[in-house]
């Protein structure tokens, strides 16, 4: 049973219904996400789409306020005629999880869906001033607001970002949104050893440059997108004499790695969306790690199984495809990467094996107490999402 | 008055026992007993309100911080967490029956990582000793609270402290990796690291800014960034606040991300000048500082830029600082402004947060507000933001004068709530705005967000009687003692 409710009263009224029948309810915007996270068996769903408006935008303010189905598509053409953008660069996926419709807004942020420059501008969880939602006893909640500064009680919205709708169904979100630069250049080095790359963006990073954003291609990967061998790309953006002189410098600096190059392509759409791994039928990895950490761990994975990697964030984010086989090869890459530190989510794999494989990394034991704690809180019948980040 | 609860004597009863039980779990004169040293630890920033603590443990190591949670929670004791006491909210305010736990001895810089633009600091050193680290070569740490000689990270990390320069570089949240927290129950976890996003719930943004209410955070892994070439500001003067107002807006639209964008109005020019001889115009109702940053270059052409964007709000002082010389100058002013009010009354800095459109009207009500109550306000505040600092001045030795700030002080910050802002942009609620929490949120949300504490700390221990009012913390806790 699908419900598309265009009221928040009509959201509230579908999880009041489902906690009265006790049952399982799916939460949905256009579905163009529902690869990500574990797959779900649902008797009913709720769709977002029909919430679809604009509650207030205020490009003074750098403040917008959308409810949580509007599209991504009209998202971005309201900000264009003020020639203003999102701070966090959301993917869209449907390219790599082979879906169609257009993304909304409330499902961004339910993911978490952060892009190529959240490594200057923070994450989709930065971007959030506020959220209206509905919890899992049918109550239509505030939290934050829509002021640039709020430390007012705890900081539930930005919780609700990434809890792919197990704790709440989100109605409203609150944004800081930012303005389109005057010019945006990318460069690049050709030819670098992931090693080398990555120590190369850091020589970048570490310069006051604000590079908006910092990708390794290795050969393979890189060849996806046109280039003829290895690209390590930056993104620089400014006014024109700014965004120049800023080159000129990273030029400078990065003389010691090899030739750096402007480049008339724009790859960050595709580096965003993982294009280089659509259209195939590998599991796909994304892979949250300390930079310098992530040449080791992909040169190590790549003496244990076939795999292809290449880098955003500086090297921080690492995106991973491999062959699907009985477990995408959960267990080599969560080993080796505990002997680093940091995260992998299986973002692209069958039902079967999102079903049988954690697709978000296993929690210690105290951690795994909390969630489940603030599960029960947010959620005390269980029917928002079931199963969906957890067995 | 801002009441507490009334405090356990069963506990107090305990003291010695429990003096002497944390003594063996830190050298002895790390235990602070006597009356005269619980002294200094009965107030913080709100030092309207002091109650010294029973007791005062000062630990060195985050295993020491578990054994005393776990003491503590079998006994039942409260505790207060504490960085450096500075807290403008009453966050670290003790209660009788409370040990509080001091982050004093827990400075030191764990590892620095300039490849990854990490640092792992204790979390009681300072927030500027956290850029003393790393500015040798070239580094900072972003968030800045005015405070920052002085505050400490955990201080920092429990109200989700901001600054001038978060206008580009954001607040604490936006800049905190990882923690190590010691839980209510003495279990230490590890939440984020030295990478950008955790996996799974975002606990790290529930910690932060959960005011010492969730746990104990003893470790940090913070955001270092690369120092900009320079920065340099600029001093617009207007007619009115509400022009100045717009003026703020329209740099804020045009895209020119200045790194602090300050707003004075008259009250606070005119004894900020009288104080500081910073050379401000004493004919303007209002005055803008923007600072932008980057190369000598980049830094003139961003404040050409900015001065057009201003221009046609018809500013009557134009100063654009040239070298750093001058740019002391335009800053001394503004830094000297809480000072300076500080030599003529005794005040309280508010903290609410506004949408900009609203600025105008805010500023207007709270010189109608402040009239009726017969009180100076002056306004200093980050005005990129939004976030208002009025300063009520008021006779602390004269309680009528002392309530009637703490009223205006109330009604100030319903008027940020009613235009769509909020009690509190940086400093945290701690108890000054406790019990202003229903202005801004109905039951049922503020229900919502204790359930988040009981998950963490079941028995309500942690950091008593913030953030949440009375008439709904005590209730809840009696019923969950009772289950």
């Amino acid at each position: 049973m699908m419900d598309t409710p265009d009221t928040e009263e009509g959201v509230a009224q579908a999880v009041q219904d489902a906690v009265i029948d006790s049952t399982p309810l799916e939460i949905r915007g256009a579905g163009t996400r529902l690869g990500l996270g574990r797959p779900l068996q649902a008797a009913r769903t709720i769709s977002l789409k029909a919430l679809d408006g604009v509650t207030l935008y205020e490009p003074g303010e750098l403040t917008l306020v959308a409810q949580a189905g509007m599209t991504l598509k009209a998202l971005d053409d309201l900000l264009e005629g003020e020639n203003q953008q999102l701070t966090f660069e959301p993917p869209d996926h449907r390219a790599l999880l082979g879906t169609s419709g257009e993304p909304t807004l409330g499902g961004a942020i339910a993911v978490a869906a952060s892009g190529p420059r959240r490594l200057r501008m923070g994450a989709a969880r930065d971007a959030i001033l506020g959220l209206r939602y509905v919890n899992g006893e049918g109550d239509i909640l505030r939290a934050g607001g829509r002021v640039m500064k709020n430390v007012t009680g705890y900081d539930v919205p930005k919780l609700m970002c990434g809890a792919y709708g197990t704790l709440g169904v989100i109605t409203e979100i609150g944004l800081k949104v930012m303005p389109k630069s005057e010019i945006v250049k990318t460069v690049a080095i050709a030819g670098l050893s992931d090693g080398k790359a990555i120590s190369a963006l850091a020589a970048a990073l570490a310069m006051p440059c604000d590079v908006s954003a910092a990708a390794h291609l290795p050969d393979t990967v890189s060849r996806e997108l046109g280039f003829s061998e290895a690209a390590t790309l930056l993104r620089v953006e400014g006014f024109e004499t700014q965004a120049a002189y800023r080159i000129e410098r990273l030029i400078e600096a990065l003389a010691a790695f090899g030739a750096v190059v402007e480049i008339h392509s724009d790859p960050w759409v595709a580096i965003r969306d993982v294009m280089m791994f659509a259209g195939d039928d590998r599991a796909v990895w994304r892979i949250s790690m300390k930079a310098t950490d992530a040449p080791l761990l992909v040169a190590s994975l790549r003496e244990q199984i076939d795999v292809e990697a290449f880098y955003d964030w500086g090297g921080g984010l690492v995106w991973l495809a491999c062959e699907e086989g009985r477990d995408a090869s959960a267990v080599a890459i969560r080993k080796t990467l505990a002997g680093f530190g940091g995260h992998a989510t299986l973002m692209r794999a069958s039902d079967a094996v999102r079903a049988a494989v954690p697709v978000f990394e296993p929690e210690i034991a105290p951690i795994a107490t909390l969630s489940a704690g603030l599960k029960s809180r947010f959620d005390p019948a269980g029917i928002l999402n079931p199963g969906r980040m957890r067995a | 008055m801002i009441e507490m609860p009334v405090p356990d004597q069963r506990i107090i009863a305990k003291r010695a026992s429990i003096a002497d039980r944390l003594r063996k779990i830190v050298p002895a004169e790390q235990v602070i007993h006597t009356s005269e040293e619980l002294k200094a630890y009965e107030c913080d920033g709100l030092n309207a309100y002091r109650q010294p603590p029973m007791l005062v443990v000062l630990p060195d190591t985050t295993a020491q911080v578990a054994d005393i949670m776990k003491l503590c929670q079998s006994e039942g004791v409260p505790i207060v967490p504490r960085g450096s006491g500075t807290s403008l909210a009453g966050g670290s305010l003790p209660t009788a029956d409370a040990v509080v736990l001091g982050l004093s001895r827990m400075k030191d810089v764990l590892e620095i990582d300039y490849e990854n633009r990490t640092i792992r600091v204790q979390t009681g050193i300072t927030n500027l000793a956290v850029t003393g680290a790393v500015q040798p070569d070239g580094f900072f740490y972003a968030p800045d609270p005015s405070s920052q000689l002085a505050c400490a990270i955990g201080g920092n990390i429990a109200m989700n402290s901001g600054g001038a320069h978060c206008l580009k570089y954001g607040v604490t949240t936006n800049n905190l990796l990882g923690v190590t927290m010691v839980m209510a129950d003495g279990e230490v976890v590890e939440f984020g690291g030295a990478y950008l996003d955790a996996g799974g719930y975002d606990f790290l943004s529930l910690i932060c800014g959960s005011e010492g209410q969730l746990g104990i955070c003893t470790e940090a892994t913070l955001k270092i960034l690369p120092a900009a070439e320079g920065a340099r500001p600029m001093l617009f003067g207007f007619d009115t606040n509400e022009v100045a107002g717009e003026a703020v807006a329209a740099i804020i639209r045009a895209g020119l991300s200045p790194v602090a964008l300050e707003f004075m109005d008259k009250p606070a020019i005119t004894v900020s000048e009288n104080f500081a001889k910073a050379g401000y115009p004493l004919d303007v109702e209002a005055l803008l500082i923007v600072e932008v940053e980057g190369s000598e270059a980049e830094i003139d052409e961003q404040l050409t830029r900015i001065e057009a964007v201003v221009a046609p709000y018809k500013p009557s002082t134009v100063k654009r600082s040239g070298n750093d010389i001058e740019s002391a100058k335009i800053w001394a002013g503004r830094k000297a402004a809480f000072g300076a009010i500080g030599q003529l009354a005794d005040y309280i800095c508010l903290d609410g947060c506004v949408p900009l459109s609203q600025l105008p009207d805010v500023l207007k009500q709270t010189a109608e507000l402040a009239k009726k109550y017969d009180l100076k306000v002056a306004n200093v505040f980050h005005a990129g933001d939004g976030n208002l600092h009025p300063l009520i001045m008021y006779e602390a030795n004269d309680p009528d004068s002392s309530r009637k700030a703490e009223e205006l002080g109330a009604d100030l910050l319903r008027l940020c709530v009613e235009k769509d802002g909020c009690l509190t942009g940086e400093h945290g609620v701690g108890i000054e705005k406790r019990e202003l929490m229903l202005t801004q949120f109905n039951e049922r949300e503020l229900r919502q967000q204790m359930a988040i504490k009981d998950v963490f700390d079941p028995a309500w221990t942690l950091n008593p009687a913030k953030v949440f009012p009375l008439s709904l913390s005590e209730p809840h806790i009696d019923d969950r003692r009772a289950a």
